[in-house]
């Protein structure tokens, strides 16, 4: 259980004349919870987005359980097992929590004449069991949109697991929720990691939070890749409190 | 699928209705048969532009295809249609009652399937625009499409063509189109109401709400676009059919591709009812259908002028439509819960932060 899932090599990315990321490698390994720091602007949502196939990279090359993803659109890599939750909190906001889960059913296996099925039984049952994990289980027939922020980001991550991804891919999970549910949500990650075996990669600013999870921690600073070690270790690097701090 | 109850007393009453009215008002007929046209447009367009969040205005195009294919089907079957529609023919031709129904079978399922068939190949072209830039492409194809039958002289060019005549008395065809349009609309709201309840229903809703999360979420985003508009274009398909041969003469700008009136009616109709709901586009037409018929007929001359205030009101003041309306006011009638204000709900501050596309 200690090989490597998702394998970012040399990636580069560039908007016009800003240089996003540049030559930025990591590693997550299977079944771990890997952490993604940095300041603001240092290229780790674009790193997010090149990983999950938002749009290509310059050079490089990402691959997923030894496959090369780089060259692969969103969905392809959404039905591969690998998905990504977004920093603004995006579910359907029209639609009650329950359709909003069943929507969210793994597509890989679809078949054309899927679409026409009509869930019931073990699928609303599972549906409803994860809005149970999640705590919004009385709130399953209420407009998703009608839902506070809080509990928006419960849903998108309640859906995310309705999905049965191999690896995870969570932009600030904590962001925005109120600081007595952080504890709750750290929780259900935890377990999410550990009894459903997903993988995470987990972008954070929450410092507590990320070196509370993760065991590996990469720093990103400027679109390069400034430390990568235990959380005990990025803690005590000066590289990281100088970019944090501004000194870099 | 906003709203999950079934109605099935509505539709039992709206059956009967439908069954009562050319035998209580034999004088309103006609009226009555285009109201079931206009459930038909206002229901298939709402596929796209209310459930999916896709607004076309080139769904008039599949009409007219369907209406031209059954009537070179209705004609090909039995005679050269280059000869029939020829201006210089003297012959007068003339259908059998067999050749009749046989052509009007045949073409109308043809119709239906041609007119799916160009849904999926135009969609190679529109699904590849979005918001503003979806509905002024599929308006191009409909546009492009009238403009294509106006140039071509084996279809009658823009001289249009006379449709086989119907082998019987003007009481009995009005009844028999009339029930043909009547079946049409029953058939496609009980689709409609089966196709809403699938996880179909759910995936065009979802990609209504968010496109970029459903593709996010692995969903095959474009198998259900290119489905939904082919399941409306072959509704209008079949209607272009019908609509064709109780017209009795089909011509390319006014009668199959209108684009200014048909095309625009079946939008109106959609918001006035209120897109996105099952009922909306019904409750929709039938009051459109109803104003439509009393400025027409009491302010002649001034009917597009009605039509043109009715869009600004609609657009300027009542966007949700009648039954959106309904579903606002009383959430509960509909099966719809919305989540009761929380207090100590943190602002939200990411409502500030840069779209995730950003760099960062």
């Amino acid at each position: 259980m200690n090989d490597a899932i998702i394998e970012v090599s040399n990636v580069s990315k560039s908007f016009g004349g800003v240089v996003a990321n540049h030559n930025v490698s990591l590693t997550v390994q299977r079944g771990a919870i890997t952490g993604l720091i940095g300041p603001n602007g240092s290229g780790k949502t674009t790193l997010f987005n090149s990983i999950v196939g938002y749009h290509p990279i310059d050079s490089g090359s990402i691959r997923f359980e030894g496959q090369e993803i780089s060259q692969l659109r969103v969905q392809e890599i959404a039905r591969l097992g690998l998905l990504r939750t977004f920093q603004t909190t995006r579910i359907y906001g029209k639609m009650n929590c329950l359709q909003n889960m069943l929507i969210s059913i793994p597509h890989r296996k679809a078949h054309f004449f899927d679409m026409f099925n009509y869930e019931r039984g073990e699928v609303v049952e599972r549906a409803e069991h994860l809005l149970s994990f999640v705590g919004l289980f009385e709130k399953r027939y209420l407009r998703a949109g009608s839902l506070s922020f809080g509990q928006q980001k419960l849903l998108e991550f309640a859906m995310a697991l309705m999905n049965e991804p191999t690896v995870l891919l969570l932009d600030e999970p904590t962001a925005g929720i109120n600081p007595t549910l952080i504890n709750g949500l750290i929780d259900r990650l935890k377990r999410a990691n550990l009894e459903f075996g997903i993988t995470m990669l987990i972008i954070e600013h929450n410092m507590r939070v990320i070196m509370n999870m993760a065991s590996k921690i990469y720093c990103l600073a400027h679109g390069e890749l400034l430390a990568a070690g235990e959380p005990a270790e990025i803690q005590r690097s000066q590289d990281v409190i100088d970019a944090y701090l501004g000194v870099h | 699928m906003n709203q999950t109850t079934p109605h099935p007393f509505t539709l039992a009453a709206l059956i009967l209705a439908g069954i009562a009215a050319p035998l209580l008002f034999p004088a309103y007929t006609n009226q009555v048969a285009v109201l079931w046209l206009m459930i038909v447009f206002a229901s298939t367009w709402d596929i796209l532009g209310g459930q999916m969040g896709y607004n076309s205005l080139g769904n008039i195009f599949f009409f007219g295809a369907g209406m031209y294919t059954s009537a070179v089907v209705q004609i090909g079957l039995f005679y050269d249609v280059g000869m029939y529609t020829s201006g210089a023919r003297t012959t007068h031709i003339v259908f059998t009652t067999a050749q009749y129904f046989t052509g009007l079978a045949i073409g109308t399922v043809a119709a239906g399937i041609a007119a799916a068939v160009l849904a999926l190949v135009t969609s190679w072209i529109v699904f590849g625009l979005r918001g503003p830039y979806f509905a002024i492409g599929t308006l191009g194809v409909a546009v492009a499409g009238a403009e294509l039958m106006a140039s071509w002289e084996w279809v009658g060019a823009a001289a249009g063509i006379s449709m086989p005549v119907f082998p019987g008395a003007p009481e009995v065809q009005k009844l028999f189109f009339y029930f043909l349009l009547f079946d049409l609309a029953v058939v496609v709201l009980i689709f409609l109401r089966w196709l809403y309840s699938t996880n179909f229903g759910l995936a065009i809703n979802a990609i209504r709400d968010d496109e970029e999360k459903a593709e996010a979420m692995g969903l095959y985003t474009r198998r259900y676009k290119r489905v939904a508009w082919s399941i409306s274009a072959f509704f209008l398909g079949i209607a272009g059919a019908i609509f064709g041969n109780m017209t009795g003469f089909i011509e390319p700008r006014d009668i199959a591709f209108p684009t200014t009136t048909f095309n625009i009616f079946m939008i109106l109709m959609v918001l006035l009812g209120g897109k996105g709901t099952f009922w909306g586009p019904v409750v929709g037409a039938v009051v459109f259908q109803i104003i439509k018929e009393v400025t027409w007929t009491y302010f002649l001359g001034w009917q597009f002028v009605a039509l043109g205030l009715l869009i600004v009101i609609i657009v300027v003041y009542f966007q949700q439509g009648i039954v959106g309306w309904l579903m606002e006011k009383y959430p509960a009638r509909f099966g719809i819960r919305v989540a009761p204000k929380d207090e100590n709900q943190y602002a939200r501050p990411l409502a500030l932060a840069p779209h995730p596309e950003g760099a960062e």
